[in-house]
């Protein structure tokens, strides 16, 4: 029976599951399969929908750009330079192709190349630590550093390092925040001394967050030459994120209804047993409710962090496409767009299907 | 016949009858004062009850007289501006066990089983309990108020009724002095309800812990009280009245509407309250 519930509330948080659950339930009704695939059916038309109107807004951008370029020959070099302007485009030369809004078509193939990019370093690295086998057996033996690979990242392993990023960061924040806002929540003079901090750091950009966490972390890596880009950023991530769980946390903690305050003052609970079997499993809603606006606000704030940070994410994958400014570069930044889209969307549902777990609310029941 | 009668500290024992008499709860010139900008507020004020050992009181009177705010002064949870409330000859100073509650809303922690919910209780009152001795109190309990099948549950899950069940199974549990109940089936259906009162009253007889309980259903405080209590209304509240209930224990609700009196009480308590 209780596995019932569990099972129908993780149900309910991955909402954007439901027809593909149904779909495997065996016990399905027709109102059901209709309803579902009038919801799927309106999903995908919406998908095209979309794909075509960005199709034709990268053509006719497309277009503008073709115009102004053979307008440009024709104007400063004359007829023929206009022709073989026009010609070189047609051609799809990469030398003159139009450098804007690239089409779905684009971007698909974008994506292929990354993949096959990913492939081709892959192999390399296999034949790299093929290679380096035996010298580095050798090596560690002798006690010394094994040879790693050093090569360029591979878009797969870029998207890892954000991952890998935000989820330190996230951690982090939820290390800070959730006991000094338990801490803070119970104590209303400690809240009022917080207050001020909060208020002032809370509205702090992650660029600023960024450049003090630099301040302090390049002191602290004086004279040591390891890469410590990716402990800036999930640290700054960490820090511009924590706030929403901080805040949430210290009012669940004070807020928790004033009849459980009563069971737990008739019963004479100690604090310990005050704190731990009433206030927190009573804030633990609103505890989640935080981490998951953390969760989505760090990845939010990754891009631009691992950008000013030097950091192997997408964030330097975006800003060095843009810089790069080659032929399918814009394209590969719309690929990025997208991966960090959908990877947000997952770990806000990922969060939200938690958040229902620990959630008692009445209501959801009903 | 004089020498048959024995009086103790506990009560009279009178031809081998056992009568207690001895005072369990005892409230003295009580007062109750909010501070307001356009000055004080009396809620109550010269407020005296004595309550005996294993006695049932209920106390009615109008929405807003203070019976709540004397009912959580009992309880420790609200602080007293004058008087004094005593347990057994202790003042009382502060929530305690030895006060089981009963709150209008079942209280329960809903993250909880029912079993749990119990446990909570019965865990803080008999720390030296072995773990099994503790769990089969509660479920002792649990299975009184009727919730055999439901140890397991999340109080969440259960109805309003049940959830009610469980706050009864978790204040007879901690086998308090005193019990103080607070309107506590105020928020249920009429059935319900009548279902409520017949297990409390048959838990209450066989545990037989003073109770003290607040309600506006005139027909509940007379099927369960030894005494109903009258509170004039406030500012400045008091006992107006107080009526005996004479009908033997154990009563059945049957034989308690079809009694001569039952309808002699119910006319005192409403000529009270429609004044």
């Amino acid at each position: 029976m209780e596995q019932d519930i569990t099972l129908k509330k993780e149900v309910q948080g991955l909402a954007f599951l439901k027809p593909l659950v149904n779909k495997f339930t065996p016990k399905f009704q027709k109102g059901d399969i209709l309803s579902s695939l009038k919801k799927t059916g309106i999903t995908i038309l919406s998908i095209l929908s979309f794909l075509g109107l960005w199709h034709l807004g990268s053509k006719a951008l497309y277009n503008k750009e073709a115009n102004y370029k053979i307008e440009k020959a024709l104007t400063e070099r004359g007829q023929e330079a206009a022709d073989a302007e026009r010609a070189c485009i047609a051609s799809g030369d990469s030398s003159c192709q139009p450098n804007t809004l690239p089409s779905p078509t684009q971007v698909w193939s974008s994506l292929q190349s990354l993949i096959a990019d990913h492939k081709l370093i892959n192999a390399k690295k296999a034949a790299f630590i093929e290679k380096m086998a035996a010298t580095n057996a050798k090596l560690v033996a002798q006690g010394k550093d094994a040879i790693v690979y050093t090569g360029r990242a591979s878009f797969v392993d870029i998207v890892l390092t954000s991952i890998k990023t935000v989820f330190a960061g996230f951690l982090l924040a939820l290390l800070i925040a959730v006991p000094i806002g338990i801490i803070i929540g119970l104590s209303p003079s400690l809240r009022s001394a917080f207050n001020w901090f909060i208020q002032i750091f809370k509205p702090v950009s992650p660029v600023v967050w960024y450049l003090l966490v630099f301040m302090i972390v390049k002191t602290l890596y004086i004279g040591d030459s390891s890469d410590n880009a990716f402990v800036i950023s999930f640290i700054s991530v960490g820090l511009c994120a924590m706030w929403a769980t901080l805040v949430n946390t210290a009012m669940g903690v004070s807020s928790v209804d004033k009849d459980y305050i009563n069971v737990a003052k008739v019963l004479k609970l100690g604090t310990f047993q005050k704190v731990f079997k009433v206030i927190l499993p009573s804030s633990l809603p609103l505890i989640f409710t935080g981490l998951r606006i953390t969760l989505s606000v760090a990845w939010m704030v990754l891009i631009a962090i691992e950008l000013l940070a030097q950091s192997q994410g997408l964030g330097l994958f975006v800003w060095e496409e843009f810089q790069n400014g080659a032929n399918d570069s814009n394209a590969k930044i719309i690929v990025a767009m997208f991966v960090i889209g959908i990877i947000g969307f997952l770990l806000d549902r990922i969060m939200l299907s938690v958040q229902n777990l620990v959630s008692f609310n009445k209501n959801e029941m009903a | 016949m004089s020498e048959t009668i024995e009086k103790t500290e506990l009560g009279t024992t009178e031809n081998g009858i056992f009568y207690p008499s001895q005072v369990m709860l005892d409230l003295n010139d009580l007062k109750k004062v909010y501070p307001t900008p356009k000055g004080d507020y009396v809620v109550l004020e010269h407020l005296n009850l004595q309550i005996m050992k294993e006695e049932f009181v209920t106390i009615i009177g109008h929405s807003g007289c203070g019976k709540t705010t004397m009912l959580s002064m009992i309880a420790g949870l609200n602080p007293i501006s004058g008087g004094n409330i005593s347990v057994l000859g202790n003042p009382v100073k502060g929530p305690g066990p030895d006060r089981g509650v009963i709150f209008q809303s079942p209280s329960l922690m809903p993250w909880m089983t029912a079993l749990e919910n119990v446990l909570l209780g019965v865990n803080q009152v008999f720390p030296h309990a072995t773990k099994a001795q503790r769990q089969d109190i509660a479920k002792y309990y649990l299975h009184k108020v009727g919730l055999d099948g439901a140890f397991g549950k999340k109080a969440s899950e259960l109805s309003q009724g049940m959830q009610q069940r469980v706050g009864i199974a978790r204040a007879f549990a901690i086998k308090p002095k005193v019990l103080l109940l607070d309107e506590p089936f105020g928020m249920l259906d009429s059935l319900t309800r009548g279902e409520l009162q017949d297990i409390l009253i048959e838990i209450w007889n066989k545990e037989k812990i003073t109770a003290v309980m607040i309600t506006h259903d005139v027909d509940e405080a007379i099927f369960l009280a030894d005494r109903v209590v009258m509170m004039t209304s406030g500012p400045r509240a008091k006992i107006g009245d107080i009526l005996d209930i004479e009908f033997e224990r154990p009563r059945t609700r049957k034989s308690v509407l079809e009694h001569d009196d039952y309808y002699t009480y119910r006319k005192h308590l409403i000529d009270f309250l429609e004044h």
